[in-house]
């Protein structure tokens, strides 16, 4: 079995310590461990984190290789630091039987780079008419236990009130698109100022909140846990911490794009700033940064939404809504927690890899950095900074908002289960 | 002035006076016996509409016309456009062929500005309607109307419309006509207000810089213009409003509320009417309606915007113009 010794890192950015890989786990954590055998990884002023896990990437394959591969995607992936990703549901054919859960799962395993977890579509076709067969998919393979429609809401209460229940049996959890269909019927961007300058449909925060406050409500009814993706508005924030508080069952996600991004880029009508929960304004932001620090938003999830050139180098209304994420999600997160002082790198730690893990049912993921756990590590060297170059990513999409945007941080190494996916910042 | 012509809000008040002194120039030219200038020969403008338009689209072409401009005219219906051309190859051919100025309808709000700003092609975009944006020309012609009106032909040249009072009233939500009037008629120092049922004025109008008012009536006896925006009627099936006698009886214009404006005010609209709905015949076609003439100054308007965009420094009428048609 191979060893690895990566000697001075700052662990979760405390104390400077050697962490020696053995095989596939963690052998030794201490000062000046011995080298003997070991391939060195010097990391003097570099931060140790586990491996990120995200729960919410889209892979895009079975359907549409041109935007990205399960392959492609866990390669960007690892070059972003993760170890693990969930992989929504809604590709061509739709994930929503145990065949094409199985196949996506299979696809993560060949391609070596990350784990690769399937989520399962609430519905049969992402239609939010009629229940997929959850427990199939979760008996599968692919263990499957996240189960979501995103990229559409489940909008119908009765159906999104069985989902809730039914999972239950198993131990799932439903991650609900919160988009109350009707309210943004023609919505090209968030509803407000600049919207009515713009001339752009208007996508009103109240279609997210009534959403989730009636879903927290059902979650309470039942008895469930529900998870929200992509949570964009102070006003989500206020019904997620009020449902906290009474004690439901609730996680969130917070996207890094809506950490740092708003609405005011909108008005150079250049579709990459063109997502969906749209962009918000500067309130909202600050909002939902002061609640990924108080732990009402629990993870950060990247929403990595590849999609082809063409579908972007058009006019607004007639480009894909969506942005991909997973090789800048660290950087943004130290720019807009990190350097602002709400949240110190174990704070990122926890959001970014041991919860999303929790709620995601992951083994073997966002563990701590101690002797025996898994070797699912990702070393950063938070004292770069420089410009985002879409160029070098090695997801096969380029449709990024950072390009060119200065932004602090690099993944240099990578460990999935001992194993290096990413040696001095490039793929191994 | 800026190369391009995208939203209203992007003239100064110089530009916008001199569009509307130049237009004036222009209009002269409409008087003669022989109404064409030499200015833009052996210049091409193509006019792309992506969206279905009379009106506009041989406004410009007359406009380009009297300068004496190759007209290409582009329709995306039947064209490859319906065959999934995207906007970027379709400018991309036409800048192939060498034309020297572009100008746009478009359904998609923002698709003038994309395509001036995305290095896709380089000529002059002119803005003949996006989406429910902007409509710069428009309100332009809309200005000039009132300027005439309002201060007078020779008495306006010059001046811009400062403390005159505006009213618009109508589908502000979806009407890009409302937003550019607002941005320009504000440069120009008049008094804007905005009438409308609350279900058709948008979330965010707080910043725009004009005041809001859910009462016809409170504002007509205030208003040196009126300016009726067309209300489609299929906007009461998505309950933007009950029925559409309902929004006449509260939003139209009739002889009895005309009446109720002061006695040198102006009825304008820009075009085309729904009669019965937000205006009926008789207001229509009374002395005080400027349609016709709004009409017939929009050609102004467009000849003085495309010399000041492509015509450069030299003057656009000269004394004795030294034409093929007058040799």
């Amino acid at each position: 079995m191979s060893k690895i010794l990566i000697r001075g890192a700052k662990v979760l950015g405390g104390e400077t310590q050697d962490v020696l890989i053995d095989g596939e786990t963690i052998a030794e954590v201490g000062q000046d461990l011995s080298a003997e055998g070991a391939t060195v990884v010097e990391a003097a002023g570099q931060i140790l984190l586990p491996g990120l896990v995200d729960l919410h990437t889209h892979l895009r394959e079975p359907g549409r290789e041109d935007s990205e591969t399960v392959l492609t995607g866990t390669r960007a992936a690892a070059s972003g630091g993760y170890t693990a990703v969930f992989a929504m549901a809604n590709t061509f054919p739709v994930a929503d039987t145990a065949g094409v859960v199985e196949q996506v799962w299979r696809l993560g395993k060949e391609s070596g780079y990350c784990d690769v977890q399937p989520i399962g579509a609430v519905t049969v076709g992402l239609e939010g008419k009629k229940l997929s067969e959850l427990g199939a998919m979760h008996e599968s393979a692919a263990r499957v236990t996240v189960f979501s429609d995103d990229g559409k809401c489940v909008d119908d209460a009765v159906i999104m009130r069985r989902a809730l229940e039914y999972v239950k049996a198993f131990g799932g959890v439903v991650a609900q698109h919160a988009q109350e269909p009707r309210l943004t019927e023609g919505a090209q961007m968030n509803e407000g100022i600049v919207s009515a300058e713009l001339g752009l449909g208007g996508w009103p925060a109240v279609a997210e909140e009534s959403i989730i406050a009636r879903d927290v409500l059902l979650a309470e009814h039942v008895g469930s846990r529900v998870h929200i993706c992509h949570l964009s508005t102070a006003g989500s924030v206020e019904i997620v911490r009020w449902a906290k508080s009474r004690g439901i069952d609730v996680t969130a996600e917070v996207t890094p794009h809506h950490l740092l991004l708003t609405d005011e880029l909108v008005r150079s009508y250049n579709p990459v700033y063109k997502v969906n929960p749209p962009l918000r304004t500067e309130r909202d932001v600050m909002a939902l940064r002061e609640a990924l620090a108080d732990g009402t938003i629990d993870i950060v999830a990247t929403d990595h939404a590849p999609h082809p050139h063409e579908d972007k180098d058009c006019e607004w209304a007639a480009a894909a809504m969506g942005m991909v994420g997973l090789e800048t999600a660290l950087s943004v997160v130290q720019e807009t927690m990190v350097e602002t002082g709400l949240l110190d790198w174990a704070g990122v730690a926890e959001r970014m890899s041991a919860a999303p893990a929790r709620i995601g049912g992951l083994s073997g993921h966002g563990r701590p950095v101690s002797a025996g756990e898994p070797a699912n590590l990702t070393l950063v060297d938070t004292s770069y900074r420089g410009p985002v170059d879409p160029a070098h990513f090695a997801s096969r999409s380029r449709n990024t908002p950072y390009e060119g945007r200065e932004l602090p941080g690099r993944v240099t190494h990578t460990f999935l289960r001992g194993r290096a996916t990413v040696v001095d910042g490039k793929l191994a | 002035m800026k190369r391009h012509l995208i939203s209203a809000a992007d003239l100064t008040r110089d530009d916008a006076v001199l569009i509307l002194d130049t237009a004036e120039e222009m209009a002269r030219v409409a008087d003669r016996p022989i109404k064409k200038l030499p200015t833009l020969r052996g210049r091409t403008i193509c006019n792309l509409f992506f969206e279905d338009s009379t009106r506009t689209r041989i406004s410009f072409e007359a406009a380009e016309k009297r300068l004496s401009a190759d007209v290409i005219n582009f329709a995306a219906k039947g064209s490859s456009v319906s065959k999934g051309e995207s906007l970027k190859d379709t400018a991309q051919t036409l800048e192939a062929m060498g034309v020297d100025a572009v100008v746009i309808r478009h359904h998609a709000s923002g698709a003038p500005y994309r395509l001036a700003n995305s290095g896709w092609i380089d000529a002059p975009v002119i803005n003949a309607g996006d989406g429910t944006h902007q409509h710069p020309t428009q309100a332009l012609l809309d200005a000039f109307t009132m300027r005439r009106r309002l201060v007078g032909r020779d008495a306006g040249l010059g001046k811009g419309l400062d403390g005159r009072r505006i009213t618009l009233v109508g589908d502000v939500l979806h009407s890009r006509v409302a937003r550019s009037n607002v941005d320009l008629l504000h440069t120009l120092g008049a008094e804007v207000t905005l009438v409308a049922p609350p279900t058709l004025v948008p979330v965010g109008v707080e910043t725009w810089p004009c005041e809001i008012s859910y009462s016809l009536d409170e504002v007509l006896p205030k208003s040196d213009a009126v300016m009726m925006l067309r209300v489609q009627r299929e906007r009461m099936n998505a309950a933007f409003f009950p029925t559409e006698r309902e929004y006449s009886r509260r939003y139209g214009l009739d002889a009895a509320r005309m009446a109720r404006m002061p006695e040198d005010a102006i009825v304008m609209h820009p075009g085309p009417m729904v009669r019965g709905m937000e205006i009926t015949a008789e207001v229509a076609d009374s002395d005080r309606c400027t349609v016709v003439e709004q009409v017939a100054n929009g050609v102004s308007i467009r000849m003085a915007v495309l010399y000041l965009l492509l015509g450069g420094s030299e003057p656009a009428v000269t004394t004795a113009p030294r034409t093929e048609e007058t040799k």
